[in-house]
């Protein structure tokens, strides 16, 4: 299959010749955009040690990420709590296992739902915030005139959000686990009529220690990808209105696919890991 | 002091800089003029590093900047004092925070210390007791203002000026230079202010370069730029448009 350019091009292209030129250069964007963000990872992981973060900085940050979430991700856990609770009792009412579903709503909120939901309540909430104030800040040469006060953009605008975000999310996480327990309770045994001690006893009978353990320590690791992606997409933002609402979109749409695909690595290797300590 | 050797840059296939080549001594006022989009601003920015060139040298007390990397430059911008455009404020902070924010990881200076700098600063650029307002409280000669205590209150050896009296009124413009001239007087720092005000150029300028053609294209103390009879420069300083430029 042969297409013409317009006049100013020379000569015929082919269309797999304009495919390859095309996924050449996407490629090469996305190897470039991939080699930047390790360096603002690593400047990050460095600064982190050698830095030391302001009282003040961090707590901002923790009470932005962290309190200001709160109603979000207090309602995300609650009523994906009810939902579940209804759901798993709706079958297995059918196999009269009805005493099983706060079990199952046990382990799901520990080791799944509970950090997944945070993280992408929290990646649309804060993740969004944190690229479009550094976006603004960059075309706005606020970032520029941070390096000319001698300050690394890195340690001042990345590292307090990163550490704040980290501390953060496990303790929202909990947030959301225990309401979501405390919520698929009163619909399990207020509303739907399971018996209440059965149904406690069930649910701390299979709900592990280790699946807690895996819940929060899926939170630390999506809170840092939360603010590292952010910071990311507000420091290599484009120019104007137009670059900042990109950077933000994208925030959002990176670091919730980030959570769920890592998602499956971490349920994989981290059951494995902890299931047989 | 400042020594720009055979600076190249370019963006994409557009070349900024072609060959840039010229020497601020220590203590000098030195003004850039050129066109809008001439590369005045990038010009500026190579020469605290904060962007890397293509080719060529920038040399800072002798010490070629354009090998280091991000925190290798903290210790020679710490020389650095920069006026920006916008100001470039930090908008969350206010007046006060954003005058002390070159104190902020120094330890050894008290806190009274630095509140007495700020003042002092303040002070000096007109505008005392306004610590407590928020930079969006600000008008734009204000936030020049501003951006000017900001970058001279911890004393710095170089000050660099971008477009200082763009989009100002001519009252303020005309304050913006008296107080450039100010700060160069009193604290005897190597001035250097990237402008296509002519006024401002002839009066805060002890020598003006211009940028032409991506190259410097003539050099001179102001006099001797503003008597010129080369037709760039005689365009340039009175003002006139091509027919060209019409086609807009």
């Amino acid at each position: 299959m042969c297409i013409k350019l317009s006049p100013t091009a020379q000569g015929n292209v082919t269309f797999h010749g304009l495919m390859n030129l095309s996924a050449h250069k996407w490629l090469t964007e996305w190897l470039r955009g991939l080699g930047r963000f390790t360096l603002l990872a690593a400047e990050a992981f460095r600064s982190l040690f050698a830095f030391k973060v302001t009282w003040r900085d961090l707590l901002y940050q923790m009470y932005f990420i962290g309190v200001k979430s709160q109603s979000v991700v207090l309602i995300t856990g609650a009523f994906t709590g009810m939902v579940l609770a209804a759901q798993t009792y709706f079958q297995f009412h059918k196999v009269k296992m009805d005493t099983a579903t706060l079990a199952v709503v046990g382990v799901s909120m520990c080791s799944e739902l509970g950090p997944v939901l945070t993280g992408l309540m929290v990646a649309g909430r804060v993740g969004a915030a944190i690229a479009a104030e550094i976006g603004t800040m960059k075309v706005t040469e606020q970032i520029d005139a941070l390096r000319t006060l001698a300050t690394h953009p890195v340690d001042y605008l990345v590292v307090p959000r990163l550490l704040a975000s980290h501390i953060v999310m496990p303790i929202l996480t909990v947030e959301a686990i225990a309401l979501g327990i405390g919520a698929g309770y009163v619909v399990g045994v207020q509303l739907l009529g399971i018996d209440p001690a059965y149904s406690w006893y069930n649910m701390l009978r299979y709900t592990a220690t280790e699946d807690l353990v895996m819940g929060l320590i899926k939170a630390f690791i999506y809170g840092g990808i939360v603010a590292i992606i952010g910071c990311y997409k507000g420091m290599n933002c484009g120019e104007g209105a137009e670059g900042v609402g990109h950077a933000t979109t994208e925030a959002v749409v990176y670091s919730s696919i980030t959570i769920l695909v890592t998602n499956f690595f971490l349920t994989l290797t981290l059951g494995k890991i902890l299931h047989t300590l | 002091m400042i020594e720009v050797r055979d600076l190249k840059k370019s963006y994409g296939s557009n070349q900024v800089l072609n060959g840039v080549s010229f020497l601020i001594e220590k203590g000098e006022s030195a003004v850039i003029i050129g066109r809008s989009g001439c590369g005045k601003s990038v010009l500026l920015k190579h020469m605290i590093g904060l962007l890397q060139p293509d080719a060529g040298r920038v040399l800072i007390a002798g010490e070629d900047i354009t090998k280091m990397n991000e925190r290798e430059l903290i210790r020679v911008r710490q020389r650095f004092g920069m006026l920006f455009q916008g100001a470039a404020l930090f908008d969350s902070l206010t007046v006060a925070e954003n005058v002390a924010f070159a104190f902020r990881h120094n330890r050894s200076l008290a806190p009274g210390d630095v509140g007495r700098k700020v003042a002092e600063a303040l002070e000096m650029v007109d505008l005392p007791g306004t610590e407590d307002k928020k930079a969006s409280e600000l008008s734009g000669g204000m936030k020049k203002r501003v951006g000017l205590a900001r970058a001279i209150v911890y004393q710095p050896g170089i000050v660099l000026y971008d477009e200082p009296t763009t989009g100002l009124d001519p009252i303020v413009a005309d304050s913006i230079d008296q107080l450039m001239m100010r700060v160069r007087d009193r604290l005897r720092v190597t001035t250097v202010v990237v402008t296509h005000d002519m006024r401002s150029a002839r009066r805060v300028g002890q020598r003006i370069l211009m940028l032409h053609d991506k190259k410097i294209y003539a050099t001179g103390t102001p006099d001797e730029i503003f008597a010129s009879a080369d037709p760039v420069v005689r365009q340039f300083i009175n003002g006139v448009s091509d027919s060209k430029d019409l086609n807009f």
